[in-house]
């Protein structure tokens, strides 16, 4: 596969993260990069902490150890909406869209940290609230085309089916135009040719916008395929970190999967 | 047939995000409002301005504070009758203690008082949410009722606590009739619907709805929490605190507290359920009826030649009330309004439904 944009620098750092939740253990000193313009793959067996390790880095839990390093910038503790002002946005495992709101208006709230007209012109929606609001509409159209969603622009998301509304979501997390895409198994539960259709919304949000991914996946035909570099996660820890095939042929991550008696 | 958008396209963004984007709705809405302005208070008797037209005004507002805070940010409040009370002891004491206040500005700083009452009591929503927050504002409820009726500055120090509003004048212009009192209430319920109908379209409002759908997916794309329910507290308590000032100042004239206990929270709750949760329109349905029922239920029976007594009525309006708003919680929770979009989506394909 050829890409206009060749992989980068390291964009994210996290070293050494550790997280508990009472007596368990979901992360112990977990070390990796994401580097510029990558697709990272993060797999592993359930509750091996994947989706953990993506809440520790958009801010949503604050590891009792470690160092998360975004841009050059580290930090210990940080709140969501500090990491997405950043620039990291996401999906969820189970969709996490606004039920009651259209798929236009969903992928709107996506634009909200970018939009700072203040109440009293929103009050009136009039001259630059106005202005402000088409401009934003116009990306958020950009981002519709782009998805292939323009049929159901006004249709309440909770209406939709599974594979439309997981689309919406990724347009959402797009519309804050991050530098850095979470996402958190993004084929869950899809058939074959849905399945198709958001690899190729992957591949060209990767291409087309240079957004650097890192994605949690269980279909590991998917995660070969798209990904650049994987890391694997098992009881919290890191067992193996690499290319798709280096990650394919070690013994530990086979161990991982197919279960050996330790 | 008449329903029809065909051949009307859009072509600007400006244009699909229009309040009204079809023609048809646009003249119904002139229409509406050339009646409500020029129409009623030429032709409408006093009875029908001053019992049915003024509180149906009033308690449109209200519920449209209500509603920016239950229907459109998820946060459940059964403090409203408290907060109107606020507004109107507010008004009340502003009017009183300097009386060289425009009303208008009576009205502002009345609100501008709530908002602050709103926000306090707003503040375990940061914590706790569904009954346990309703359970939290029913306190600042009893809290407001007491606050009112114990402590006597708020009333002036009059020995039986009730107290009167001054005259309604603005700019020099005295408002005695029932007609233009039914014109401020009027003009003030079509600037406060505006304004509400504008932030709820907007970047706020979505912050709003955000919160309601979906907490912490609001909270990982940069809403902040805090400030998305508080200042729904505030806009809230804002609107229900001007309608509480002109329940009193417009409605009733003279009062005691217990013009504003909890029953006025529930019938507000009632309405915005009936009408329709998150939605403007549906604040106007909701207090239109609300305000009917009694009435029809008292009129129609005598006009059917079955004359049942008032406490008949009042006991039929109770269980009527109980019955509906049951109905709509089952069967639609969006309320009237939800209804009427319903009929309006049929209305454009009728008679061809394929």
């Amino acid at each position: 596969m050829e890409r206009t944009r060749p992989i980068g620098d390291v964009l994210l750092q996290v070293d050494d993260i550790s997280l508990s939740f009472g007596g368990v253990q979901a992360l112990s000193g977990v070390s990796f990069d994401i580097r510029r313009h990558e697709i990272r793959a993060i797999i592993g067996p359930n509750g091996a902490g994947k989706s953990s390790m993506l809440n520790v880095i958009n801010g949503f839990y604050h590891p009792q150890q470690g160092r998360i390093t975004f841009k050059g910038q580290t930090r210990r503790r940080m709140r969501p909406h500090e990491t997405s002002s950043q620039g990291i946005a996401r999906t969820f495992q189970n969709i996490a869209l606004f039920r009651g709101m259209s798929t236009l208006d969903n992928i709107m709230t996506g634009r909200l940290l970018k939009m700072h007209r203040n109440f009293l012109w929103q009050a009136l929606w009039w001259g630059p609230a106005e202005r402000e609001e088409i401009e934003h509409r116009e990306h958020v159209e950009r981002i519709i085309d782009f998805l292939e969603i323009q049929s159901i622009r006004k249709v309440p998301v909770g209406q939709l089916p599974y594979g439309l509304q997981k689309r919406v979501e990724l347009g959402r997390a797009l519309a804050a135009e991050p530098e850095l895409l979470l996402l958190d198994e993004p084929m869950a539960g899809m058939n074959v040719e849905e399945k198709e259709d958001m690899c190729r919304f992957i591949l060209d949000v990767n291409d087309e916008f240079g957004t650097t991914i890192a994605l949690i996946e269980h279909d590991m035909g998917v995660v070969m395929d798209l990904s650049d570099r994987v890391v694997v996660l098992d009881y919290g820890r890191k067992i193996a970190d690499g290319s798709p095939d280096a990650v394919r042929g070690d013994q530990k991550v086979i161990d991982a999967y197919l279960g050996v008696s330790h | 047939m008449i329903y029809r958008e065909a051949g009307q396209f859009k072509t600007t963004y400006r244009a699909d995000q229009a309040v009204f984007p079809i023609l048809q709705d646009r003249v119904a809405l002139l229409l509406i409002l050339l009646g409500a302005y020029v129409g009623i208070p030429m032709f409408a008797s006093e009875y029908l301005v001053v019992a049915i037209l003024i509180p149906f005004l009033i308690l449109s507002m209200a519920a449209i504070g209500l509603n920016i805070l239950v229907g459109y940010c998820g946060q459940i409040s059964l403090g409203t009758g408290g907060f109107m009370a606020v507004g109107a002891y507010a008004a009340y004491n502003f009017a009183l203690r300097v009386p060289e206040l425009n009303l208008i500005v009576v009205f502002l700083l009345a609100g501008g008082a709530t908002a602050l009452v709103g926000i306090l009591f707003g503040i375990p929503s940061l914590r706790i949410k569904g009954f346990y927050l309703a359970v939290a504002t029913l306190a600042a409820q009893f809290f407001l009722d007491w606050l009112f009726s114990r402590v006597q500055w708020f009333t002036n120090y009059t020995p039986s606590g009730s107290v009167a509003a001054p005259p309604i004048r603005i700019f020099g212009y005295y408002f005695g009739s029932p007609a233009e009192r039914y014109l401020l209430a009027l003009l003030l319920v079509t600037i406060v619907a505006l304004v509400a109908k504008n932030l709820v379209r907007g970047r706020i409002g979505r912050s709003w709805m955000a919160i309601r759908d979906m907490d912490i997916a609001a909270e990982i794309i940069g809403i902040r929490p805090m400030f998305a329910k508080l200042s729904a507290f505030a806009v809230s308590s804002f609107i229900i605190g001007i309608s509480g000032a002109l329940w009193a100042f417009l409605h009733l004239g003279a009062w005691e507290p217990l013009a504003f206990d909890i029953n006025r929270s529930f019938n507000l709750l009632f309405m915005i359920i009936i009408g329709g949760l998150g939605s403007i329109l549906g604040c106007f349905l909701g207090a239109a009826f609300i305000t009917m029922v009694p009435i029809a239920l008292n009129q129609i029976p005598a006009m059917l030649g079955v004359p049942i007594s008032t406490a008949t009525a009042s006991h039929l309006e109770l269980m009527i009330f109980g019955a509906l708003i049951v109905f709509f919680l089952i069967a639609e929770p969006h309320g009237l309004a939800r209804l009427w979009a319903v009929g309006k989506q049929k209305l454009r394909l009728w008679p061809f439904p394929h």
